[in-house]
């Protein structure tokens, strides 16, 4: 962490390229955009994200500047949080939302939406035990609604009662008189979402253009 | 089946034989005043035979309730089929049987569709219909890629067309035909064209993905539009002569085609704009504010018909820009109208266009054959419709981050059927100028039942045959829309952080505009409150589970057994004494083994606190306490609001009679409080409201905490089974889904938490809170009955049942359901 060059170094591109699918071009432009956003220091910490005022509007802006500073999110098998990450990571996170290749395999494709739907998971489950607690998604989804101004704490919590009620009916079905719903776990999640295609839904165009200029 | 076809042909056959020497040559829907019955009384009649007086609505309305009828039969019939053929397909078949018999009546066509007919009275409902239920968002996302097919796709295949006609033509293909190069381009532009009639009709029998129903939807939509736009400059230049045309009129008509493209767009958008305008004032003609919907769009279509401008763009605009500011407008009773009515006006001209279709085509004046040039017209519009379609999505998927796959791209192609809009303009062509307009009627109608009754029936087994992806299964899953709106929200975000101008920049910006502004101008304060889409969701998903408790309450002898639960609950304080008394220590027990967050609250407390759940021991109910409505009788009184006399009239044009004034709902509501309030200063003692319970759900559960729910998921299980048999698919999958969810209510997990304002009086009073929550529930907490203590300690009905687990089961599940417990049964008592 924090051993990357501030100098664009052909090298490691290419290395980063590799593990993270985006091209060169790309690298480079979200290389800028890191120094843009850490003032030209190796790493970024959660400052430097609150300060992008677009993302002040945000709902749930805490999640997703949460989310960079994710082990879980690195691809290391480690857990935890830290304070500041390096380009590296940076780019690790960036890649959950890169729009997969054209032709792709079948188990990619599933492997593809694995990913994206722990990053997902790992958004909502904040103590990392494998389950989204009613109180976690509670949490999440009162943030969610908390900048629609028409819904109150009240709604949003009876809204997230009310799904997390919908996760149990569909997961588990009719429980079992000793049954005790925990929590939405990963694969219930995985079950949940399968209609969402996400491998197509959550990613966003990285250009070979550099626009960090235009938006600050 | 067979027998409703029978009655629908026999229909027509009276029909034509009753009418035929009277409407000769006259067509249906132009009226004639002339035909005034002159003969001198020579005494005063009893009765008269007025026909004239009543003929062309009369023919107008029994032509509708022929269709009605061909419709009903051929849903019949396409039941029976399992399905095969559209209904579209149908109907035009059957249609050719009408026509036949109306010839055969007749000796010749007295009934034909009219282009103004089609153009005027049944295509703008159904282009008011679709907008009106567009699918916003996707609609947008996609609509470059939509409108990409319908101005450029249209255009290529009509010059594709239409040239290649020419070319073979010239090369004597098609024998000697006196139609020039303009004529050839006027029919490529008439032709060219996906109807949407047809595609809605087909496609929704099919369900395909929605990326590739929105594509083929929208495109058929706003390619009208631009066929129109196209068939009126070409008619232009073939009434301006082919030697007049030169390079400025040839601008001239692409400054038109863009003119009447976008002016017809933006005058839908102004209509728009007016009727979400005046819905915001229409809260107190709730009557008839539904009926402004149709009359906007119907006056922008005109209007726009009237400029010359694209007036099925115009209504397509109107309806997909209004409805949301509409929707949350109006009065949920009125929207409700708005969509069965436009549903049924649409459904309705659709039934009628392919059945006159059908008719139409039996005509012996019409036909005009001619081989080469239609089979010619059959396999160029075929062709080009694949190329065209491949070639521009070749082009978009350049572009697009979700490329447009392969087997889409087939399904696209075929499913380019053409329809009444083709036929409506070819029969609009002018002879004087088109010398072989019947021959284009007739390769027009043949290419219209070519693709819809060939291609529309071929197109399911397609579909599946090629495994295109299909819809994905879309009922109200809370969980995804609140997972989509967190999509919205973290594309954005990264986005943002990764400092990039995107397609979720712009959408965001949009979103942010529309809210400040657009919405500020175009919705009611109150409308914009909860208009929030996931509320209204959350909303219906309480409905249903209302109604779902409501319905059970009636399979089990509704209100009696309502009334039951009130009655056992009458004399608690009795029970308490005798029955109560020994399970006491139990409760305090096992209650402490629960880490509720509340170390000294009392058991009383608890068990007052919890309302009388639904789902607990119906059956126990019945039959028991018959002494006890003597005592239920005067709780009733003592409690329930007098119902006055009311001065409503019986019958009222303007008004559904409602039962209550609002004075009532007042005095009901502040009863209530009072009586709570009551109850809250009683069960204060001994509670420390601060503390919530929150960690519960996270302890390990025991046996006794579920005892009870198994019992409940057990029957609604049971019942949902037998009760629904009989019902169709459809409702049957409802019922289990949420019969499945009001098992889910009893686990433990949901237990709302104890401060929720409303429901429990213990921890915060909800009358010092907003009592005018956007939650459901709470709004109808007003209504509620006068809470007495007594009526809070409900579970005492431990009586039937009194092993403490069971008690703690009924503690612990009455918890969880009280949410939406009150207005349900209380509710129903009150209104009876």
């Amino acid at each position: 962490m924090g051993s990357f060059q501030s100098l664009p170094d052909d090298h490691q591109y290419r290395t980063l390229s590799q593990k993270t699918g985006f091209s060169l071009e790309q690298i480079g432009i979200l290389h800028n955009r890191f120094k843009q956003l850490s003032q030209n220091e190796d790493t970024l910490r959660r400052d430097d994200l609150k300060t992008i005022q677009d993302l002040e509007s945000n709902p749930i802006r805490s999640q997703i500047i949460e989310a960079f500073f994710d082990k879980r999110n690195f691809q290391k098998d480690a857990t935890g949080s830290v304070q500041e990450i390096g380009f590296e990571e940076f780019l690790t996170v960036m890649s959950y939302f890169r729009a997969p290749a054209h032709q792709i395999t079948e188990e990619q494709r599933e492997e593809i939406r694995r990913a994206k739907l722990r990053f997902l998971f790992n958004m909502h489950d904040t103590d990392n035990d494998g389950t989204i607690t009613l109180e976690e998604y509670r949490h999440v989804v009162e943030e969610l609604l908390s900048r629609s101004g028409a819904l109150g704490r009240e709604t949003a919590k009876g809204i997230a009662d009310a799904a997390m009620l919908e996760v149990a009916s569909i997961t588990v079905g009719p429980m079992a008189p000793d049954e005790f719903y925990e929590g939405i776990t990963f694969e219930q999640f995985l079950k949940i979402l399968k209609g969402v295609e996400i491998e197509t839904r959550m990613h966003i165009r990285f250009l070979n253009m550099d626009t960090t200029v235009l938006c600050k | 089946m067979a027998s409703s076809t029978y009655i629908c042909l026999l229909r027509a056959a009276f029909l034509v034989c009753l009418v035929y020497p009277l409407v000769k040559g006259n067509s249906v829907e132009v009226p004639n005043p002339h035909h005034h019955q002159t003969e001198n009384l020579t005494g005063l009649p009893i009765v008269t035979f007025k026909w004239h007086h009543v003929e062309t609505p009369y023919l107008v309305a029994l032509w509708v309730f022929v269709a009605g009828l061909a419709k009903l039969s051929v849903i019949q019939l396409n039941h029976s089929i399992t399905g095969v053929f559209p209904e579209s397909g149908l109907l035009i078949i059957l249609g050719f049987i009408l026509g036949g018999i109306v010839v055969g009546a007749d000796k010749a066509q007295t009934f034909k569709l009219l282009p103004s007919t089609f153009f005027y009275y049944l295509l703008p409902q159904i282009i008011l219909d679709a907008s009106y239920f567009m699918p916003n968002k996707l609609f947008f996302r996609n609509l470059g890629a939509i409108l990409i097919y319908a101005i450029f796709g249209t255009c290529w295949n009509a010059a594709a067309v239409g040239l290649s006609l020419w070319g073979c033509h010239e090369a004597g293909a098609m024998g000697d035909l006196n139609i020039g190069l303009l004529q050839f381009l006027l029919f490529g532009g008439l032709i060219a064209a996906v109807d949407p009639v047809a595609v809605i009709a087909v496609f929704e029998e099919v369900h395909v993905n929605e990326v590739l129903f929105i594509l083929v939807f929208g495109e058929s939509l706003l390619n009208d539009g631009v066929t129109v736009v196209l068939y009126n400059v070409f008619d232009g230049f073939v009434s301006l002569g082919g030697p007049m045309i030169d390079a400025a009129e040839i601008f001239k008509g692409i400054c038109s085609f863009v003119v009447v493209a976008f002016g017809g767009s933006f005058v839908g958008v102004a209509f728009a704009i007016l009727l979400s305008l005046l819905t915001r004032c229409t809260k107190h003609v709730q009557i008839i504010e539904a009926g402004f919907v149709f009359l906007v769009g119907y006056l922008s279509y005109l209007t726009v018909e009237m400029l010359s401008l694209s007036a099925i763009l115009s209504t397509t605009f109107c309806g997909v820009c209004c409805q949301k500011y509409i929707n949350a407008n109006m009065d949920e009773r009125s929207v409700t109208t708005v969509r069965h009515a436009m549903k049924m006006l649409a459904n309705g001209s659709e039934t009628m266009i392919f059945l006159f279709l059908g008719v139409t085509a039996i005509d012996t004046e019409i036909w005009v054959w001619n081989t080469g040039f239609i089979l010619l017209t059959l396999l160029f519009i075929f062709i080009y419709r694949i190329i065209g379609v491949f070639m521009f999505t070749w082009m978009l998927n350049k572009f697009r981050l979700v490329p447009v796959e392969l087997i889409d791209q087939v399904v696209m192609s075929y499913g380019g059927l053409r329809g009444a809009v083709a036929y409506g303009l070819a029969a609009m062509l002018d002879e004087s100028t088109i010398p072989e307009k019947k021959l284009m009627i007739s390769t027009t109608l043949i290419v219209v039942y070519f693709t819809v009754i060939l291609q529309g029936t071929t197109m399911k087994p397609l579909v599946q045959w090629l495994k295109v992806k299909r819809a994905a299964h879309s009922d109200l899953k809370l969980v995804e829309k609140l997972n989509n709106r967190a999509f919205d929200h973290i594309l954005a975000a990264v986005e943002d952080i990764c400092g990039r101008i995107g397609d979720n920049w712009w959408t965001r910006g949009w979103n942010r505009f529309e809210e400040k502004y657009i919405s500020w101008l175009l919705m009611k304060p109150k409308a914009r409150k909860n208009r929030d889409y996931l509320f209204n969701i959350f909303h219906k998903l309480n409905l249903e589970d209302a109604m779902n408790y409501v319905s059970e309450g009636e399979r089990q002898g509704s209100l009696a057994f309502i009334r039951n639960d009130e009655a056992a609950n009458v004399d608690f304080k009795k029970q308490f004494d005798s029955e109560f008394a020994d399970v006491m220590p139990d409760i305090m027990v096992d209650m402490s083994n629960y880490d509720f967050g509340i170390e000294n609250i009392s058991a009383a407390a608890i068990v007052k606190d919890t309302i009388p759940s639904v789902s607990l021991d119906i059956h126990g109910q019945d039959g028991k306490n018959v002494v006890d409505d003597i005592n239920a009788h005067r709780l009733l009184q003592q409690h329930l609001y007098r119902s006055r006399k009311h001065h409503h009239h019986k019958y009222s044009r303007s008004h559904f009679s409602i039962n209550q004034s609002e004075e009532e709902v007042q005095e009901i509501f502040q009863r209530t409080m009072r009586s709570r309030l009551e109850s809250f200063k009683s069960a204060k003692m001994g509670v420390n409201p601060t503390k919530k319970i929150t960690k519960f759900h996270k302890k390990d559960p025991t046996d006794k905490m579920n005892g009870h729910t198994e019992g409940n998921g057990y029957l609604y299980g049971d019942e949902a089974d037998s009760g629904v048999g009989a019902d169709g698919a459809i409702s049957s999958t409802f019922m289990r889904d949420t019969y499945k969810m009001g098992a889910g209510i009893e686990n433990p997990v949901f237990m709302p938490d104890m401060d929720s304002p409303v429901h429990s009086p213990v921890h915060s009073p909800p009358w010092l809170l907003e009592t005018e929550m956007s939650v459901a529930p709470s709004q109808r907490a007003q209504r509620r009955l006068p809470w007495t203590p007594n009526r809070r300690l409900a579970p005492m009905r431990i009586s039937t049942c009194s092993t403490d687990s069971f008690l703690m089961a009924d503690v612990s599940s009455t918890l969880e359901v009280h949410e939406e417990q009150p207005q349900s049964d209380n509710g129903e008592s009150v209104f009876e």
